[in-house]
């Protein structure tokens, strides 16, 4: 992107590389996202989208590179992973709500437990967020009372109350039924026009070209191709990427 | 995906680099506190003014020496009598746990049995039991009764078996409901479910806690030289009484320590990898 040429971009990966065993995943991966920007991550299965999400937000060490948050190396070992988490919030394909918490109790969990937050105004906050999902009526449900397009709002809500730089989307529709999905979207439409920092791995095209300022291709671990939405999802450059996306027009995803 | 040789980069290499020189650090650490810490429990127990009135009656090499052939001849006893009821102990907690689950008003009475007897030999104290078993069943004056070691026995295998049972039918009720649902989707029968779905990852599950239960088992079998016979503690209390010193005691104590460890090395194992299991992937 030129503009994040110029200023510190909120996330820089430089050369990351993960392996599992013998299998490399991320080979020598590179990608900027400046602010406000939404990218989105495409790409065929195993080929790193959901690597890349975990390494950024420290929950898998990396091999080698470096991953930098506002200009800061986060993958130094003598960085406190605890202290960048707080920056960067993480939503999983399959929710990943705590069980045996009501909806309220799960997203005030951190804002009082981690940010110290006092216990009334994290609650206010919460029952803000719920009101503008269309949720407040679940506050006190149990995860499991929810459908899984509820789950799945939850779930960024209890994200987006720490306030983060960054927020990561692991293929958060992948889960739901079509009908559910859109909720979802809705949703994270919003932020974008809120001004969020996204990355998201998608399986949705139709989506990547509604909401991301940038679309990248990965394939072998490594960014094949990026640009605008039009021009990847329209007109790839890459034989691979056109190879992937009529697959995913045959199966009428796109 | 690349299969040609990577050369970590500098920065890299600076990290393992790190990473290396914590872990030595880490380890320093460790033993020079160890170090701290002995030296200071040592100079601490020596110190105290009746050290070597202690040192005599508890550790004394001559004592030990002497009686050391009748103790292991004694812990023989012990280590059958824990390979046979640990094995009878958790084939009768699966079975009590099996028939506490069972659904239907036919099975009313078995689930009542099952669960009486889990509430009272949880609560009844073992030596009762053995008591109970040992000098009781002989009273009866019944052709067969069988010696006091195998009553001793079946008193240990049923009040251990009442514990076994319940952490077995919390591994049963920790599998998810789904789990039987889709068993039974397939047309599996309860019994089918049962075995094939559901007991394999409540066995799973639960096999931290049933080694730790057998772990306690294996000291707890000592308690059967309450009933006479003689195992590795009635041997080293024989030994005890003839010479007044309580150096047998130790030894015996130290033997079942040292039985115990391959046991508890398996449960921190097999906690280890459940872990591990449980954890991988999202």
């Amino acid at each position: 992107m030129d503009a994040a040429d110029e200023i510190v971009p909120v996330l820089a990966c430089q050369d990351v590389r993960k392996t599992f065993g013998s299998s490399v995943v991320l080979d020598g991966l590179t990608l900027d996202v400046g602010e406000h920007e939404v990218v989105a991550l495409i790409g065929a299965s195993g080929s790193g989208k959901s690597t890349l999400l975990r390494c950024v937000n420290l929950l898998a060490e990396i091999d080698d590179g470096t991953v930098r948050l506002d200009g800061e190396d986060i993958t130094d070992p003598k960085a406190d992973a605890d202290l960048v988490r707080r920056k960067i919030g993480l939503v999983f394909q399959s929710y990943n709500l705590f069980p045996h918490m009501t909806v309220l109790d799960n997203i005030t969990l951190a804002p009082i437990k981690v940010h110290g937050r006092p216990g009334a105004e994290a609650k206010a906050q919460a029952m803000e967020w719920l009101q503008r999902v269309g949720l407040a009526d679940k506050a006190g449900s149990y995860p499991d009372r929810l459908s899984g397009g509820q789950q799945q709002r939850v779930a960024i809500v209890r994200a987006l109350v720490n306030s983060p730089r960054l927020l990561l989307l692991d293929e958060v529709t992948s889960a739901l039924d079509p009908e559910l999905v859109g909720e979802v979207l809705t949703m994270i439409r919003d932020l974008k026009s809120d001004g969020m920092t996204m990355v998201l791995a998608t399986h949705e095209m139709g989506f990547a070209r509604q909401v991301a300022d940038r679309v990248a291709f990965l394939d072998a671990g490594r960014v094949l191709e990026q640009g605008p939405p039009a021009q990847v999802l329209g007109d790839p450059v890459e034989a691979r990427t056109r190879q992937f996306l009529a697959r995913i027009i045959e199966a009428g995803r796109l | 995906m690349s299969t040609e040789f990577h050369r970590p980069s500098d920065i890299q290499l600076g990290r393992i680099a790190f990473r290396k020189r914590q872990a030595i650090r880490s380890v320093l650490l460790a033993a020079l506190s160890t170090a701290v810490l002995g030296t200071l429990l040592g100079v601490l127990v020596t110190s105290a003014p009746g050290w070597d009135r202690v040192k005599e009656s508890f550790f004394d090499w001559g004592n030990a020496t002497e009686f050391l052939p009748q103790i292991l001849e004694g812990l023989w006893l012990n280590i059958r009598m824990l390979v046979f009821c640990a094995f009878a102990a958790l084939a009768l907690g699966l079975l009590v746990a099996v028939l506490r689950t069972l659904r239907g008003p036919v099975f009313f009475p078995v689930r009542a049995i099952a669960t009486l007897y889990t509430y009272s030999f949880r609560g009844l104290p073992l030596i009762i039991v053995i008591y109970l078993f040992a000098f009781g069943v002989p009273g009866l004056r019944l052709q067969g009764t069988p010696s006091v070691t195998v009553l001793g026995g079946a008193a240990i295998v049923i009040t251990y078996g009442a514990y076994l049972a319940e952490v077995f039918r919390a591994g049963i009720e920790s599998v998810h409901p789904s789990q039987i649902a889709a068993a039974r989707s397939l047309g599996l029968t309860y019994r089918q479910s049962m075995r094939h779905v559901v007991l394999p990852q409540a066995v799973r599950r639960v096999a931290p806690p049933l080694l730790n239960d057998t772990v306690a088992l294996q000291k707890d079998v000592g308690l059967i030289s309450l009933a006479g016979p003689i195992d590795a503690i009635r041997a080293a209390q024989i030994g005890v009484a003839q010479n007044a010193n309580f150096t047998p005691y130790v030894i015996a104590g130290v033997l079942f320590v040292l039985l115990a460890l391959p046991l508890i090395g398996i449960t921190d194992w097999a906690t280890l990898r459940a872990a591990r299991r449980q954890n991988a992937g999202t």
